[in-house]
């Protein structure tokens, strides 16, 4: 034990003796680990099939299909969530700048995506484009596209606003927000109020049958995870196995240092900036695959790279990672083993989830102090 | 500023008056759409502002605070073919149950983002902004997407259709007492402390003072600010839903505390008139029509990269030129905007 320090001169607020601190400290653990361990035990044997809790799939012993298909939807949400996350915390972790309009970014890249994909293929009928009509390329391309046309714009928006602003990071934000609010007045003006879906490629529209417990499995959502695998590893190897990604590295821990050793900064910071909106344009683009493009749809993916960015750790890859596998899995399992009458509180479980992890460590999981 | 007879003082005064007899001068659709508007969103903003000034807690909930003391009340006060709970309170119990709700949640909140400063508290606020839009969207039992209409406001209000007036003068008086309460607030010890701990968290803690307690008292005091001008909302529209607070509504009140200026209560009011003014009036100018927001985001934007004082520190430049003093809105810098790096 360390030698006891002498009071403070002046102590506000509650005081407590060691004792009382420890016993405070051992109540919050194992509060803690009764709320973590509840769900863990009311999902694998507990949750019912009838009576007043009844959920509609029964325990994962009950049911362990329906167990297993939530636990691959959770996963493969967490891909999603990953891509778009990723490049938020990239940006974040390098330069201190929330960007707010990445959930924007996300709807532009969708938009411009769908645009292009029907002038590739044509307007399709009432509802779009079916996945009948749509080929590989003609997904692929407006992929690519929207990824570097977003990419373009986050750059324009850094170079144009942010870069005279560096360490400002509270105005960066501001100037981030009202980008934000323009950027998404004007899709609704030119995209209209109307949700649209971007059509998969027919190769992707099929059932994948897994031969355990019968189950036949989307093929989109394992592309989902595949492209957000790629992505997390092609962004590994990128930060750790190449001279840019040693000084972005080297960048988030100091600035200042590694443009004195005569490091073109600004132009990592660029880079860095490109490929971050870029992913929040794939992400737009995936998500608009997956989920459709709305007005309004932009406020749920900057909540979703909020809450994976908050929860994992600001500017850290792997805590990306983690944070995204724990919203994914939250809220699938939030949405399928609350009881019936219930399930429209799964939202108050991403709360939850956010509450916890700052309860227990105020910078997230992986975050370091700023 | 010891001098009896200031500009600031001048045009504070002239501005009373007006409020005070513009019932008498404007016409009642000025009145009762758009002043009393005016002065609940500054009700808001004023909250935010106090947050951001004296706290350096610059914090996107304010807005969802004020819904959910809004949704309270439509709760517990509606008594009808409404979503909600229909509980059928008499109005006044309602607006004890909303506000202490809102101060409840508002604890909640504050301690949970407490240990968090800067950007970090603003991106955290900032998903307590969306969660609280998408419960109330999803939650059918307490709103649902088509929130609660028809609701009563206390006898003495009336009907805001009827009597714009009394609910107009009650907001003012609402706001007058506000901004008096906030100013003694951050004079008085408790707001001299949330002072230091802005300036000097670490030196702070180092004297004995709890820095988390103290942000979350502050942030639940806000919270009490911020579901007035939610009770007013309520009452003057009559009807809430989810798009009352989503991510929109939240912008647009960082968008009246930004440009009001976000270092000056009474910023929250000379915000909220401008907001107002240019929502109900640009849509008249041909090529801005339904592109309000641009607009406003644009306006933002410039204020942002120009004067981040705001309307409030350009009028505060503008009698400093004359009056010869250097003393300028940046000089104060409550708000930590930070320091431009130079250029590497």
């Amino acid at each position: 034990m360390e030698a006891p320090l002498r009071q403070p001169a002046r102590v506000r607020g509650l005081r407590l003796t060691r004792t009382q601190i420890r016993a405070l400290r051992i109540a919050g653990v194992v509060l803690l680990a009764l709320a973590l361990l509840f769900p863990l035990v009311w999902v694998l044997f507990l949750a019912p099939t009838t009576g007043a809790g009844a959920t509609s799939f029964g325990s994962a012993v009950h049911d362990p299909k329906d167990f297993l298909i939530t636990l691959l939807n959770g996963i493969t949400a967490a891909g999603l969530y990953f891509v778009v996350a990723s490049g938020f915390t990239l940006i974040f972790g390098l330069m201190r700048v929330v960007n707010m309009a990445h959930g924007a970014f996300f709807l532009f890249g969708g938009y411009v995506a769908l645009k292009l994909q029907r002038h590739l293929v044509g307007e399709g009928g009432a509802f779009g484009l079916t996945s009948s009509q749509v080929n590989l390329t003609n997904w692929i391309v407006p992929a690519i596209v929207a990824t570097a046309v977003v990419g373009a714009m986050g750059l324009v928006m850094q170079q144009l606003f942010l870069r005279w602003n560096q360490g400002q990071d509270l105005r960066q934000a501001l100037i981030t927000i009202a980008v934000s609010i323009i950027l998404a007045d004007q899709m609704l003006a030119h995209f209209g109020g109307v949700a649209e879906d971007i059509a998969w490629p027919r190769n992707f529209d099929k059932f994948v049958n897994f031969h355990v417990y019968g189950i036949q499995y989307t093929l989109t959502r394992l592309v989902i995870l595949a492209i957000a695998g790629g992505i997390g590893v092609l962004l590994w190897l990128w930060l750790k196995r190449t001279r840019t990604g040693m000084v972005i590295r080297a960048g988030v821990d100091d600035r200042a240092m590694v443009s004195a050793l005569g490091v073109n900064i600004q132009l990592t910071f660029a880079i860095a900036f490109f490929v971050g909106s870029g992913l929040a344009g794939l992400g737009g683009v995936i998500g608009g695959s997956f989920a459709g493009l709305a007005p309004g749809v932009d406020a749920n993916w900057l909540l979703y790279s909020l809450v994976v960015v908050i929860i994992g750790g600001m500017g850290s890859l792997g805590g990306a990672a983690v944070g995204s596998l724990l919203v994914g899995l939250t809220t699938n399992f939030a949405a399928s083993y609350l009881p019936a009458n219930y399930t429209y509180y799964s939202i108050i479980f991403t709360f939850v989830l956010v509450a916890v992890v700052l309860a227990v460590r105020p910078n997230g999981l992986f975050g370091r102090p700023a | 500023m010891t001098r009896l007879v200031s500009a600031d003082r001048v045009v504070g005064t002239v501005a009373l008056v007006f409020a005070a007899i513009a019932p008498a001068v404007v016409n009642a659709y000025w009145v009762g759409a758009l002043l009393t508007q005016m002065l609940f969103l500054g009700i808001v903003a004023a909250s935010l502002i106090f947050l951001s000034a004296y706290g350096g807690m610059v914090s996107l909930a304010q807005v969802s605070i004020f819904g959910i003391a809004g949704f309270v009340l439509g709760n517990v006060t509606t008594n009808g073919n409404t979503k909600g709970l229909n509980l059928g309170w008499d109005p006044w119990l309602g607006v004890v149950l909303a506000l202490a709700i809102a101060v409840g949640v508002g604890l909640l909140f504050g301690a949970l983002a407490s240990r968090s400063v800067g950007i970090y508290f603003l991106m955290i606020t900032l998903t307590y902004a969306v969660i609280a839009n998408l419960f109330f969207g999803q939650v059918t039992s307490v709103s649902g997407f088509g929130g609660i209409s028809g609701i009563p406001t206390p006898h003495i209000v009336g009907s805001p259709d009827a009597h714009p007036n009394r609910l107009y003068y009650i907001s003012l008086v609402t706001a007058l007492v506000v901004y008096v309460v906030l100013r003694y607030v951050v004079r008085a010890p408790v707001g001299l402390t949330l002072q230091g701990l802005r300036d000097d968290p670490i030196r702070m803690s180092s004297l004995g003072y709890n820095v988390p307690l103290h942000r979350t008292v502050a942030f639940a005091f806000a919270a009490l600010v911020a579901g007035i001008g939610g009770v007013l909302f309520a009452w003057w529209n009559a009807h809430i839903d989810p798009a009352s607070i989503d991510l929109t509504a939240t912008i647009d009140v960082l968008v009246i505390a930004v440009v009001g200026g976000l270092y000056r209560l009474e910023g929250a009011w000379v915000g909220a008139l401008f907001f107002v003014i240019v929502n109900n009036y640009s849509q008249r100018i041909g090529f801005i029509g339904d592109r309000f927001h641009t607009l406003i985001g644009a306006i933002f934007l410039a204020i942002v990269l120009v004067s981040p004082g705001g309307l409030i520190g350009l009028w505060e430049r503008f009698v400093n030129l004359f009056s010869g003093r250097r003393r300028g809105p940046l000089d104060r810098n409550p708000v930590e905007l930070g320091h431009a790096e130079p250029s590497v």
